[in-house]
């Protein structure tokens, strides 16, 4: 044990694994802000929660840090609502009532926004509002959109009307309506009005609407193209990865270490199972035999695991290993053991696998990315867990959504990052572990 | 070949999992059948009892045609003995290029492209890594060297996740490269122009698989010549005056080439794995590609054909291996007791 705490103090020494250690400690404090702050229940319901829940996000938006590179200036995404100003309301008599409402704001990006949207809730019983909607642009034109009647929640999807479109001269509406007239290209910055004028027929009817303008960024990261905020895949991997990796990794090592050990010290035909088992196992091929049980049985990621660890127990860490005990067996300090009448357990858990542990910690470290890049294959070729928002989903969205087509290139390269960091950084400080406990590699 | 047979059952008992694809495969039948026979003229004036009749005893037919009617257990050894012989039987959905059914054809046809692909990359990883590893082992501590230790965490990453970058990069970003496939569509006519246009296709998934074991390899050789060059034999053979190259290549690459070929051979058999994914995402029509479609659709009797493809490959590496053993290691003697 004190040999294992010395090494790591020695860690110190190597510039590379201090790196390493930086990224895990990232990685472990993201993991315990995510899971303290998105609790699984509200993580599962941002990412799975229905179309309600995203609605309002804009779609393949940019993270909004790029807005810190000169000369971009992408729009964030603008609601606006007639609960926040105030609503004129005149009776018309005869039970009808006008009520109107202008929603103003500044728009100030000199990129056109990425759709539009109103949005209609309405109180009534039996007779719908009617609603007659007006664009006014900063140089004073005017726009007469839809007019339409309203019932109890209704979207009105500004940007897919095609009579308005053709209006504009065939521009999409999120472009003609906020273009320079002199410079078409570009947005005409100013302040923008939304006159609404609500009809409502009976005693107690109300009208409300909400304009949404879909920005071209939103969060820190971004949003798919089912417009769900990619931060929280991006958070909730880690946690997620991290489990995954250091679990698997834990119980493969120990087990196989523990296997190794058993067989080496009771030979004969328990060493003969092994090795046969061993060597059945080399000739499985891994993946292909993960695929068939994601695909013919369960998707659950705590299955694959499973699946992963019984497979790589005896893969060729127990070769590794039993060459190790080999050696050891012969030790004079185990004959020592045996001459005082240890038993047969007590020589394997007492003094043969104590011995081993230094060595195994480096490929211990050193395997868990690897589980980390195996469950991200896994949920790349579509096989990630159903439920659960891991770093290899998001990937798969992204290539099955055509990221690489269609440019979304933050959407490739967010999950991919964190899957670096999260190899670099496990890998670095495991290569650092391992110049440590291995003798043969200590004195170079 | 025990292990080999052993692994084999495994692998189809897992595929068939007790009969639960059966009932899959028969709903799919159902289905088939019934449109067949609701959509015939002939059939739409019988009563409906009569028309299930009909429909029954015609899935009936196709389960017995399809073996679907003896029990699993005994299904999956006939499976096994034929999965052995490569005689694999026929597909359900997928066919070969040229038409076939037939799931040897199906893989055959496969097979060189995935060869093709593979052994370029690693032919190109073991040399490079070998020279490259030799060459920083003797400049110990220099910059090179200090870096092709802080870069070796970067092959933590497989060749599929180097791939999507890849394709980001000169694919996507500077349009050099194609996205993923073979050849352009259409093929061209001279063999030069297929030669090049197949070449150009390979360039990214070979440069993926080369980046994805290219760091750690050369870190592990380089310290493994590094061990090796402090050993007694090699001290005399620099006291006695041979040559730094002539030491290189007799004291040296010699004595370690076995365990190098270990190495390189276990990074072949994952690479084999990796296939699948990889060349999935670069829509290679190898092996690989194959088995990721085969697996969407049931296939049963080409992901079968797959693995023992893989099986086979495994078992073939790792015989190889053997065999290339007892060329560079004159130690290892053919029908000499196995070391205990």
């Amino acid at each position: 044990m004190r040999a294992i705490i010395a090494g790591f103090k020695e860690l110190t020494r190597y510039k590379s694994a201090m790196f390493g250690l930086f990224i895990i400690g990232l990685l472990v404090a993201i993991s315990i802000y995510t899971v303290i702050a998105i609790p699984y229940s509200e993580a599962i319901r941002l990412w799975r929660g229905g179309e309600e829940i995203w609605r309002e996000y804009p779609r393949n938006a940019l993270p909004s840090w790029v807005n810190i590179f000169p000369g971009v200036n992408l729009p964030k995404t603008m609601i606006l609502s007639t609960t926040e100003v105030e609503k004129q309301v005149q009776p018309l008599g005869g039970g009808t009532t006008n009520i109107r409402a202008v929603l103003t704001f500044d728009y100030s990006s000199n990129t056109f926004p990425k759709e539009l949207a109103l949005r209609f809730t309405a109180t009534y019983q039996a007779k719908e509002p009617f609603v007659d909607v007006l664009w006014i642009t900063p140089d004073g034109r005017e726009f007469r959109l839809d007019t339409e009647s309203i019932s109890h929640e209704e979207w009105v999807l500004i940007s897919q009307d095609t009579t308005l479109r053709r209006r504009l001269g065939n521009q999409p509406p999120e472009v003609g309506l906020f273009a320079d007239p002199e410079n078409p290209d570009r947005p005409l910055q100013g302040t923008y009005q939304l006159v609404l004028d609500g009809y409502v027929f009976e005693e107690g009817s109300d009208l409300d609407a909400r304009l949404i303008i879909y920005g071209r960024v939103h969060g820190w990261a971004g949003t798919d193209d089912q417009r769900r905020d990619l931060m929280v895949a991006l958070l909730w991997g880690t946690p997620i990865a991290l489990a995954f990796g250091l679990f698997g990794a834990l119980v493969t090592s120990v087990t196989s270490l523990i296997i190794a050990a058993v067989g080496v010290w009771y030979a004969r035909w328990v060493d003969a199972a092994i090795q046969r088992i061993t060597e059945v196992r080399m000739i499985l091929p891994t993946l292909p035999i993960l695929i068939m049980i994601g695909t013919f049985y369960s998707r659950s990621i705590w299955l694959m695991l499973g699946a992963i660890i019984v497979l790589s127990i005896f893969g060729s860490a127990i070769k590794t290993n039993r060459a190790m005990f080999l050696q050891m067996r012969e030790a004079p300090y185990i004959e020592a053991a045996r001459s005082y009448g240890a038993s047969n357990l007590r020589i394997v858990f007492r003094y043969l696998i104590p011995k081993a542990i230094p060595l195994l910690i480096p490929s211990f470290v050193i395997m868990i990315p690897s589980l980390v890049f195996l469950e991200a294959s896994l949920a790349f070729i579509g096989l990630g867990d159903p439920v659960l928002p891991t770093w290899g989903k998001v990937l798969q969205n992204a290539s099955s959504g055509g990221a690489l087509y269609k440019g979304y290139y933050y959407w490739v390269l967010e999950p991919a990052f964190l899957l670096m960091l999260t190899g670099v950084g496990f890998t670095a400080v495991g290569f650092a572990l391992d110049r440590i406990f291995n003798p043969r590699l200590r004195e170079i | 070949m025990f292990s080999l047979v052993v692994g084999m059952y495994l692998t189809v008992f897992i595929a068939g999992m007790g009969g639960y694809v059966d009932k899959i495969q028969e709903a799919q039948i159902r289905e088939q059948v019934g449109l067949q026979v609701l959509g015939d003229p002939a059939f739409k004036q019988l009563p409906p009892s009569e028309q299930r009749r009909i429909i029954d005893e015609r899935v009936e037919l196709e389960r017995q045609r399809l073996g679907l009617d003896t029990p699993f257990i005994r299904r999956s050894v006939g499976y096994l003995v034929r999965a052995l012989g490569l005689d694999l039987g026929r597909a359900k959905i997928i066919t070969s290029d040229s038409g076939s059914k037939e799931v040897r054809l199906i893989l055959l046809e496969r097979l060189p492209s995935t060869l093709v692909l593979f052994s370029t990359a690693n032919l190109l990883l073991f040399f490079a890594t070998l020279f490259l590893g030799l060459y920083l082992s003797r400049r110990y501590g220099s910059i090179a060297d200090r870096l092709s230790v802080a870069l070796a965490p970067l092959s933590a990453a497989p060749g599929w996740f180097y791939g999507i970058i890849l394709i980001l990069i000169f694919a996507a970003m500077l349009k050099v490269l194609p996205f993923g496939g073979m050849v352009d569509a259409p093929p061209p006519d001279t063999t030069l122009g297929y030669a090049l246009s197949v070449g150009k296709h390979m360039i990214l998934p070979v440069l993926a698989m080369f980046v994805s074991g290219f760091f750690i390899s050369v870190y592990s050789r380089r310290t493994f010549f590094l061990i090796f060059s402090s050993e007694d034999h090699v001290e005399l053979g620099r006291a006695k005056g041979v040559p730094n190259r002539a030491l290189e290549r007799r004291y040296i690459l010699r004595p370690t080439l076995p365990t190098i070929i270990t190495q390189f051979a276990l990074m072949l058999i994952v690479m084999w794995m990796g296939a699948i994914i990889l060349e999935t995402v670069f829509n290679w029509p190898g092996l690989g590609s194959l088995y990721y479609s085969a697996i969407q659709q049931f296939e049963i009797a080409v992901i079968l054909g797959e693995t023992v493809i893989y099986a086979y490959l495994l078992a073939l590496t790792l015989f190889l291996l053997d065999i290339v053993y007892a060329i560079v290691d004159p130690r290892v003697k053919v029908g000499a007791g196995a070391p205990t």
